[in-house]
């Protein structure tokens, strides 16, 4: 195992919280006597993730994968809590000129490439749309250089670049979608299930040109998807969430070696069996629940076979140790995992 | 063998358009037995969906069933009127969509719904409808099943609207279901129920089940026999365990290896590289050549025909024992 102390943290995400008011418009609420509904999206979340590594956000929909990754690009703002990126707060407003070039090295790709991309716009202008915002090229003929560049390095022709969207297939429009990412020089990208929309092969290309253009820019990726197959190739480091907590953090080998929270172990179950082995998966039971109204004590007790009183009443602390932290009260008292 | 249930023999699918015919489905031929679940695996844009749809009469205008039969249970159903086809759709073949949300009216309660398909494929009153209605549902595993029905569809979560889906689906007790993607859009954790659930209902009923998908996995742990489209046309067709371990056609070969592993480290996956040819300008001979590794002379003149290798059908020159003999010399 490679050593993580020599690596710098790039993105610190302390406590972090998201609530959503859902409730009823006020004078609903009046008249149907019904009080505020608050969702909790995201619930105490820490995170380090390090210069150059890919760290996975696992989980079902509904656990607030997609919620962290908004928050961390600042396309929402968080209740609580704080994130650091390079040093810099994100909420410090103070240090408005470090954050504006701090954006410019922040950049997400999203899960549909038909509603991410302007369809009246063509191509080369799409690209071009972060260089002319940050203003990273002097003059038009070195932007028009720079999206050549772009649509090579993600494997277009530059003649791409004098079509729209709608000429291109969804692997092609990802690699669009990539390519407009990469233009403002980021250090960090947040991958949002880059892949859920594509095919297994097209997949599969998309996957090796995100490899070679980690290696090749030293990129850091937060990478938010539902398939652990290929969160398991991508990964170094995943962190499972469910119902906006996150239950277990571990590196990849071990996560899928040797699970130690019981719904990461369901999770993991439920995966087909492509070895076609014969055995059955076991279905989890039940399903996520109403995050309106999470259980009380660990939110997973009501579909967890190793739950008790404690668990019904107790919200679990993260346990640390120098690899992984683990959110459950069964490990920590060794009921779980001692087999 | 068992009985055939559904015989599809150079079925084509056609689009009319201002610069021609384009030929979406391209003289694809398959059997399905009773009780069998066949597989259908392929990129999007294979022609998988519509196959389905041709099979059930569903095809949309200006798309239509350009050439070949289908038959089920012995009967031609490709040319039936659009009466004959009403009666023999929900009751005798039965459809599952990817979206559940959608193939539900959201203002009517399931109750209704489920009502309504039992009362137009079997003589109930409302009674005993209501009562089968129920039954159906606790079947699909609903809980609660009595006060549930009068629900509405937005009051159940995806997994549980499937199961709803599906309990529309056996309302009319098929002998086939056409699942398009019927877990694509649900968690993998809820997608093993409703499989595991598709695969006991349809064992204990003797359906039997066309499961079109792009997920493999599902496949690989439900279907029988599988057969993998690619562009129209079928380049392999045969047992699920012998397609899956040791798949012959290059571009199954491909398909499988591009599916990343969940034990083992891959540095890189097996990518094939460039993608599925448009509908109007499909390369001549064999639809894959340009992307083929193992491509030579005949692939550029005409498409190989199914050739059968070991238990499965591979439409590759490559098992040709003509071209094998030539190409050993």
């Amino acid at each position: 195992m490679k050593k993580r102390t020599q690596k710098r943290t790039l993105v610190k995400i302390r406590n972090l919280d998201r609530l959503f008011d859902v409730s009823k418009p006020f004078l609903n609420r009046i008249i149907e006597r019904e009080e505020r509904k608050i969702l909790r999206a995201v619930d105490d979340v820490s995170i380090d993730i390090d210069e150059g590594e890919t760290f996975a956000l696992v989980g079902e929909s509904g656990s607030g994968k997609s919620t962290v990754a908004k928050m961390v690009v600042g396309l929402l703002p968080p209740t609580k809590g704080s994130i650091e990126i390079d040093g810099i707060d994100l909420s410090d407003k103070s240090k408005i000129k470090e954050l504006r070039k701090l954006r410019s090295e922040i950049q997400m790709i999203f899960q549909d490439p038909f509603a991410s991309l302007n369809p009246r716009w063509r191509v080369e202008k799409i690209i071009a749309e972060p260089i002319r915002s940050f203003a990273l090229e002097k003059n038009e003929k070195a932007i028009i250089a720079k999206v050549a560049e772009l649509l090579t390095l993600v494997g277009l022709d530059p003649s791409d670049g004098r079509k729209f969207p709608h000429e291109f297939s969804g692997g092609q429009r990802q690699r669009i979608c990539i390519a407009r990412a990469l233009a403002s020089k980021p250090k960090f990208i947040v991958c949002d299930e880059l892949t859920s929309a594509l095919d297994v092969s097209v997949q599969a290309q998309i996957l090796n040109l995100m490899k070679d253009l980690q290696d090749e820019f030293s990129l850091t990726f937060l990478f938010i998807s539902h398939d652990l197959s290929v969160v398991r190739h991508m990964a170094n480091r995943i962190g499972v969430m469910y119902l906006g907590r996150i239950v277990e953090i571990s590196n990849s080998k071990d996560l899928f070696e040797n699970p130690k929270h019981p719904y990461t172990k369901m999770l993991l179950d439920a995966i087909p069996d492509l070895e076609m082995s014969g055995k059955d998966r076991n279905p989890i039971e039940g399903e996520i629940p109403n995050p309106i109204d999470p259980p009380k004590g660990c939110t997973f007790h009501p579909r967890c076979p190793f739950a008790n009183e404690r668990c019904r009443k107790e919200i679990p602390m993260p346990i640390k140790s120098d690899s992984s932290i683990i959110t459950c009260h069964g490990v920590e008292e060794g009921r779980i995992g001692k087999e | 063998m068992s009985e055939i249930l559904l015989k599809i023999k150079d079925l084509i699918v056609e689009f009319p358009t201002r610069r021609g015919l384009l030929r979406a489905v391209d003289k694809v031929s398959f059997e399905i037995s009773k009780g069998e679940v066949l597989g259908i695996v392929g990129e999007s844009g294979a022609g998988k969906s519509l196959t389905g749809a041709a099979i059930i009469g569903l095809l949309e205008p200006p798309g239509r069933i350009g050439g070949g039969e289908i038959i089920f249970d012995g009967q031609r159903i490709d040319n039936l009127s659009d009466e004959e086809m009403r009666s023999l759709r929900g009751k005798r073949i039965a459809m599952i969509f990817q979206d559940p949300l959608t193939s539900l009216n959201p203002l009517y309660r399931i109750g209704e719904q489920l009502i309504e398909t039992i009362q137009t494929h079997l003589s109930m009153d409302n009674k005993q409808a209501r009562t089968r209605a129920i039954e159906l549902l606790d079947e699909v595993g609903i809980p609660a099943p009595e006060t549930r029905i009068d629900a509405y569809p937005h009051q159940f979560s995806g997994g549980m609207r499937q199961r709803v889906v599906i309990a529309l689906a056996l309302a009319g007790e098929p002998d086939l279901i056409i699942a398009d993607e019927p877990t694509t859009a649900l968690d993998v954790s809820v997608q093993a129920q409703i499989i595991s659930l598709l695969k006991s209902l349809c064992k204990e009923r003797g359906t039997a089940i066309m499961l079109i998908t792009h997920d493999m996995g599902v496949i690989a742990e439900t279907a029988d026999r599988m057969a993998v489209m690619y562009s129209g046309q079928i380049a392999e067709i045969g047992k699920t365990y012998d397609l899956i371990r040791n798949p012959k056609h290059p571009y199954s070969v491909g398909l499988m290896s591009s599916i990343p592993a969940i034990k083992g480290d891959v540095k890189r996956l097996v990518q094939i590289p460039g993608s599925m040819p448009r509908l109007n300008n499909i390369p001549k001979g064999c639809s894959f050549n340009p992307r083929c590794e193992k491509v030579f002379e005949p692939c550029y003149v005409k498409r190989s025909p199914l050739i059968e290798v070991g238990n499965s059908s591979v439409a590759c020159w490559l098992y040709d024992e003509e071209y094998k003999r030539v190409k050993a010399k």
